[in-house]
């Protein structure tokens, strides 16, 4: 590839990276791995993943562009080459998603030196997971309206409250969490912590059951839970500001199937086209069907323009304003990946109406768990509806609907 | 494979992509193009012969920078720039929906080149009259409209010096605008194509009346035209040079469709920025707010396909013609979308004349339906995805 703008130590860390994946992908486990790691429900699923994360980690692949000084590999523009190498090997997803897309930037942000010292290292090996607290039962889309009160006593924060749709908070030991330190304002009331969770006095974790039958999330409910005032990130009153920060990570790292493995974009269009050819419809196969062909093109059309919309972001001649390309990114990763698990369901016919555990479903029954799990893409972190006002506002500079 | 990141957008494509922004901006703006082409209603669709108007100092302005010169390979006199730059120019030839023969002649050069690249000795001198600003346009569609590389209703018989045409080229674009026709045409060694000025004895041009204020399209009527042998630019080549262009001529129809839709967005997004009801700026509500949202995903999915696609002309050929099958599907898409919703939130004003939004809304309509809408590019492209 002719990739003017690799270093010479970029592109033997390019080649190292494939060497190194190539002789280490991991065996497929027995059990079935769920499409995205924030749907991780077993210890079976868990111990797998924590492995491979960690595998990753201690060859370099992962946490290469931090200081050495908390656990990195002190590199620059090494993650992005080793995540696409990731992706190009078709490797399992990092289990410890949250923790490197959300809490490990911010923590790198606006921690303190104690807090990267000791809390990135085992963040970036998975040897701890973290998870997010900040939405709460009625605080979704209007986030800074978040009430769980921390409220100080000496050098520590009494924490209440009640978190809710918290990924991995059943494994997790950490939670980046989004409190109410002032009643009298909205945005400048809130701070910002970070949370033990496991084992720890006044916290219990209670499984959602998600519409697909599964666990996977949570609801995080805490009770006079104390906290050491070196847990705070930031000032007080400034959890805002952090809380943006971690969300400019979360959007930006939104690549649903492409931060750090998953199923890349091209073979599911791969596998849509697969499972057309294997259905019936109108007595030949379904990909004889016009109307079929029309929405798989469609679709194809939409997963390389995602691909090449990546691309270009990062020419700066190319991109217009700076953010206009990487803040449609997660509505358009959600609702590409919702749309073709639905075409699927449709390409399948009566056989749409098999789930998991019949042994006549096509794909092991997965897309229409595919289909019903999307909406937990297009509704979480941030919904779509509140996507299109960032970008109506903040590119477009239309009048903000508050 | 061998892509560049940067889609091979450096300084110097980035110089004609400014330059050309530049330049249209300061001579070719809106309310010049309104007085060009929207003057008067009546002038414009029931004159008896409907104009084709545009501006002769301009484009002998676009001459001199160069700009047809740009996809002509140096060999044959031109400037020989890559394919990313010509799209960069192509886009922003829509965004200003200019009324000249620049993108007909560009996509003349293509095909030119390709026969050129296919064993064509003459087809260098036709591209130097290009370079040199004679511009040119393709007769490769026959009167059931067909795309199809090869598609003609011109026969052609062998003489002893040359070649005789006779019959007709439909849908030729801005035939009014340009010195030379390129033209396939079928006889018994197959589908070859011919040069020849436009002007030549025998040649009749027949104007449709057609919907689009920024272009002109014709009938081109051929009777015994004699072409003599510099004219034959390949005696059975013509279908595989066509189709060796088509990656090329869809990626420059599918950057003036999103420099085009660009310009919608931005128009329909500055209205919704300062039209008031309610006493609130329009775009404060989400029912306009989100449908301009999607507006500019639709642009970008378009725009960042056609850079891969021009792109892939120059790095990477085999995977061309997906990539840009996939552009002007996208192109096309974005702009239906763009057109509709830039007359719909414009509201009671974006229906009528005064408005300049219909300026665009057909010049769009025209570009969807040029070598193929996105329905069409979709069966192509779930051919290419079967394989």
């Amino acid at each position: 590839m002719a990739e003017r703008t690799l270093t010479q130590e970029q592109t033997e860390f390019r080649e190292y990276c494939r060497g190194w994946l190539a002789g280490h992908k991991p065996a497929a486990p027995s059990f079935r791995l769920p499409l995205s790691p924030i749907e991780v429900m077993t210890e079976e699923q868990r111990d797998y993943l924590c492995a491979w994360q960690k595998a990753c980690y201690e060859a370099g692949l992962i946490g290469c562009d931090y200081p050495t000084a908390y656990g990195g590999g002190g590199h620059d523009g090494f993650q992005q080459i080793a995540t696409a190498e990731m992706g190009r090997a078709g490797v399992p997803y990092m289990i410890n998603v949250i923790g490197l897309n959300m809490a490990a930037p911010t923590i790198l942000h606006h921690g303190t030196e104690e807090q990267k010292r000791t809390l990135l290292p085992p963040l970036l090996a998975a040897d701890e997971i973290w998870c997010q607290g900040f939405s709460e039962p009625n605080a979704g889309s209007d986030l800074a309206n978040a009430q769980a009160p921390a409220v100080r006593n000496g050098d520590h924060w009494v924490i209440n409250g009640h978190k809710v749709w918290t990924s991995l908070a059943h494994f997790a030991r950490w939670m980046i969490m989004l409190c109410r330190t002032s009643t009298e304002h909205k945005h400048q009331g809130l701070t910002y912590f970070i949370v033990p969770i496991a084992d720890t006095e006044g916290v219990t974790v209670r499984p959602l059951i998600k519409m697909t039958g599964e666990t996977g999330f949570n609801e995080v409910l805490f009770e006079d839970v104390s906290v050491p005032d070196t847990l705070r990130v930031d000032d007080v009153g400034k959890g805002w500001t952090v809380a943006m920060t971690t969300l400019t990570y979360e959007r930006g790292a939104a690549e649903g199937a492409g931060s750090g493995g998953g199923v890349p974009l091209s073979d599911r269009i791969k596998a849509l086209v697969s499972l057309a050819r294997r259905m019936k419809r109108n007595g030949a196969s379904a990909w004889d069907d016009a109307v079929v062909r029309d929405r798989v093109a469609g679709l194809a059309i939409r997963a390389e323009g995602l691909v090449q919309l990546n691309r270009r972001s990062r020419v700066e001649a190319l991109a217009d304003t700076p953010m206009r390309l990487p803040l449609q990114q997660k509505v358009l990763v959600s609702e590409l990946l919702q749309d073709i698990a639905r075409a699927a369901t449709e390409i399948e016919g009566p056989y749409a109406s098999l789930y998991l555990g019949d042994q006549r479903a096509p794909d092991g029954g997965q897309w229409p768990l595919a289909y019903m799990n999307s909406y937990g893409f297009t509704i979480a972190a941030g919904s779509n509806e509140i996507q299109r006002n960032i970008l109506g506002e903040r590119i477009l500079g239309l009048a903000k609907s508050k | 494979m061998a892509q560049p990141k940067n889609f091979g957008f450096s300084d110097e494509e980035q110089m004609v992509r400014d330059s050309a922004r530049k330049f249209l901006k300061d001579h070719a703006g809106i309310e010049t193009l309104r007085k060009l082409v929207a003057r008067d209603h009546r002038e414009a669709y029931e004159s008896d012969v409907q104009p084709a108007p545009y501006d002769e100092r301009v484009w002998q302005r676009i001459v001199d920078l160069g700009w047809p010169a740009l996809a002509v390979p140096e060999s044959a006199g031109g400037v020989g720039m890559k394919m990313i730059a010509v799209a960069s120019l192509a886009e922003e030839i829509g965004r200003a929906a200019l009324p000249s023969p620049l993108t007909a002649t560009l996509i003349a050069t293509t095909v030119l080149r390709a026969a050129a690249e296919h064993g064509s000795a003459t087809s260098a001198t036709w591209l130097g009259k290009i370079a040199a600003g004679e511009p040119a346009t393709l007769g490769g569609t026959n009167a059931d409209g067909s795309w199809d590389a090869g598609a003609t209703d011109v026969r052609v018989t062998a003489t002893a010096d040359g070649a005789r045409l006779t019959g007709t080229a439909h849908f030729v674009q801005d035939a009014r605008k340009v010195r030379t026709l390129v033209v396939a045409a079928a006889g018994d060694a197959g589908v070859g194509l011919y040069a020849l000025p436009i002007d030549a004895p025998g040649v009749s041009i027949l104007p449709d009346r057609i919907v689009d204020l920024t272009r002109d399209q014709a009938r081109v009527e051929l009777r015994d035209v004699v072409v003599p042998a510099d004219g034959i630019i390949t005696p059975d080549g013509g279908t595989a040079a066509i189709a060796a262009a088509l990656p090329a001529i869809l990626t420059i129809v599918a950057a003036d469709l999103t420099g085009a839709a660009e310009w919608q967005m931005q128009t329909t997004a500055e209205y919704a920025r300062v039209r008031t009801q309610f006493d609130r700026p329009i775009g404060f509500f989400q029912a306009v707010k989100h449908p301009i949202v999607e507006m500019m995903i639709a642009v970008d999915r378009a725009r960042s396909l056609t850079y891969a696609a021009a792109c892939a002309i120059d790095t990477d050929p085999d995977d061309a013609l997906r990539l840009a099958r996939m552009a002007k599907a996208a192109g096309s898409d974005a702009a239906a979308f763009c057109s509709d919703r830039s007359v719909q939130l414009h509201g009671g004003i974006g229906f009528t004349w005064e408005c300049d939004v219909h300026i665009y809304f057909k010049r769009q309509k025209h570009n969807e339906i040029l070598y193929g809408d996105g329905p069409f590019q979709r069966a192509r492209v779930a051919e290419l995805l079967g394989e």
